[in-house]
């Protein structure tokens, strides 16, 4: 089956995930990738969701982080001051996925403004439960579009910063990996047909490769059938 | 003991122009009919306190009511921005809005600290981030006990706190279920509340999973049937998505915006 450069990203961003693991999700791409890894390589993962829903198994995508049917399918829910105290704060999260407008080589993200903080050009949602997952989760997972509009030499302002653990981040080109001694990006991997200049030309800066430099495999049928269906879901709820 | 009132009368006594307010509801139980009423009767110079000022904040700053906004996450859930608050934050339109912004951990540790009258809450988080350089709200503390640095954020204490629920019986007792939020804790932090529900019952049968806010610790009840739509009540009705996605369209242009509003609020 052919496929896109989106559904590569929403792939290669559910096979980072290892069954049992428990996974804090953020809504949109992040909540695709982390169902579909529940759907197909890992059905124990463990979905957590900031609105309290704590291992919910939704059979279609829910568009917010709290429709009904993450509750309704919850192993327990709990209020939010918990969700994020005793949880997160609390060491309870394998993977914290998050998306962002502007990443820098540093692996901070930002999710507030383009432009000044005071003046924006674009005022973006900010950062909800960006800044805390991003530092407390043991691994993190970002999946961002690479462009060179998001991936910039200073963001405008840093929504997140990484904490101690591993960072991960998935684009719809490869992957990068943050390299924990020179605390940059470092490209790891190039999805199928893609090339390293062409990763460097959607990179505002001088981005590093990986002396073992890989490629994605290919998407399989099984995993694009089941995407497929998880996207085609919501639309027709709501049509 | 909770006064039972209908919900014109109840937000008139309860929110006046300049208070700090806060209509919560995480996704779920957002207490879109008090945001309405108090759009219609025109508030203004309002605190707005809430983590995701969701579509009931878009409204209520397009129409004006809105001072300053109180938040951690202001887009429109799945779909994308909130026109209306972009709008007033670019623009300052139709009102300059003066921002304080924090994180969703942040938020719910403010709202707990005021439900348990302290000063402050603890946690760790914002470190190295704008938010903590941007923000007075945010100050670094160290441990008494440890000599550990952590981060402190000052307690929400509204003038008026609203959320909505599934029901109250005559005595004014709330029964609330699902995703619960912060449903509770802005009850307790507010000075003044107000609980909407779906119905008032005779009795309140137990459920599994369920709250109870007692009579007394809230100002006033209010009937509100469907009173969380487009959000949802668990076991009512389903968060209308659909809505949610129509709203990008109806609140990109200001005038279309004025003109639902005038035609479905009033």
């Amino acid at each position: 089956m052919s496929f896109t450069p989106d559904e590569v990203m929403t792939v290669a961003a559910a096979r980072k995930l290892t069954d049992r693991t428990v996974c804090f999700v953020g809504i949109g791409l992040p909540s695709t990738a982390a169902n579909l890894a529940r759907l197909t390589h890992a059905p124990r993962t463990v979905l957590v969701y900031e609105s309290g829903t704590i291992g919910s198994k939704p059979a279609t995508l829910p568009l917010s982080i709290g429709d009904g049917e993450l509750a309704e399918t919850a192993d327990a829910v709990v209020p939010v001051p918990e969700i994020f105290n005793y949880w997160l704060q609390g060491g309870r999260i394998d993977v914290g996925f998050l998306g962002a407008a502007q990443i820098d080589r540093h692996g901070n993200l930002n999710s507030t403004v383009i432009g000044d903080y005071e003046r924006p050009k674009v005022r973006l949602p900010g950062g909800g439960g960006a800044p805390e997952i991003a530092a407390m989760a043991k691994a993190v997972i970002v999946i961002i579009r690479q462009s060179q509009r998001a991936f910039v030499e200073r963001i405008h302002f840093r929504s997140s910063v990484p904490g101690s653990g591993a960072m991960v981040v998935i684009t719809d080109l490869g992957e990068l990996r943050l390299d924990r001694d020179h605390r940059e990006l470092v490209l790891t991997r190039t999805h199928p047909g893609v090339s390293v200049e062409q990763v460097w030309s959607e990179t505002g800066w001088d981005l590093r490769v990986a002396g073992d430099l890989a490629e994605t495999e290919p998407p399989s049928d099984d995993e694009l059938r089941v995407l497929r269906r998880l996207k085609s879901a919501p639309e027709e709820a709501t049509a | 003991m909770a006064e039972l009132l209908r919900l014109d009368e109840a937000v008139r006594e309860l929110v006046h122009d300049g208070d700090s307010v806060a209509l919560e509801g995480f996704t779920h139980l957002i207490p879109f009919a008090a945001g309405h009423e108090i759009a219609r009767q025109r508030r203004r110079d309002l605190t707005l306190i809430r983590m995701t000022p969701d579509l009931i904040y878009d409204q209520l700053i397009g129409m004006a009511c809105a001072r300053k906004l109180i938040f951690s996450w202001g887009g429109n859930p799945g779909v994308g921005s909130l026109h209306r608050f972009r709008d007033a934050v670019e623009q300052g339109w139709p009102a300059p809005l003066e921002l304080e912004e924090h994180s969703h951990a942040g938020m719910a540790n403010r709202y707990a600290a005021g439900a348990a009258n302290l000063p402050f809450a603890v946690l760790r988080g914002y470190v190295g981030t704008d938010l903590m350089e941007r923000s007075e709200t945010v100050a670094p503390v160290t441990c008494p006990f440890t000599g550990e640095t952590l981060i402190a954020v000052p307690a929400i204490r509204p003038d008026v706190g609203i959320v909505h629920g599934q029901r109250a019986d005559r005595e004014g007792n709330v029964q609330l279920w699902g995703i619960i939020g912060v449903q509770k804790e802005i009850v307790l932090a507010s000075a003044r509340s107000l609980v909407t529900v779906e119905e008032v019952v005779d009795e309140l049968e137990p459920r599994p999973g369920a709250i109870v806010l007692p009579t007394w610790c809230i100002t006033a009840v209010a009937e509100a049937p469907h009173g969380a739509h487009p959000s949802y009540a668990h076991d009512y009705y389903d968060r209308d998505n659909g809505f949610y996605q129509r709203w990008d369209a109806i609140s990109r242009d200001r005038d279309r915006f004025r003109a639902w509003m005038e035609e479905n609020v009033g």
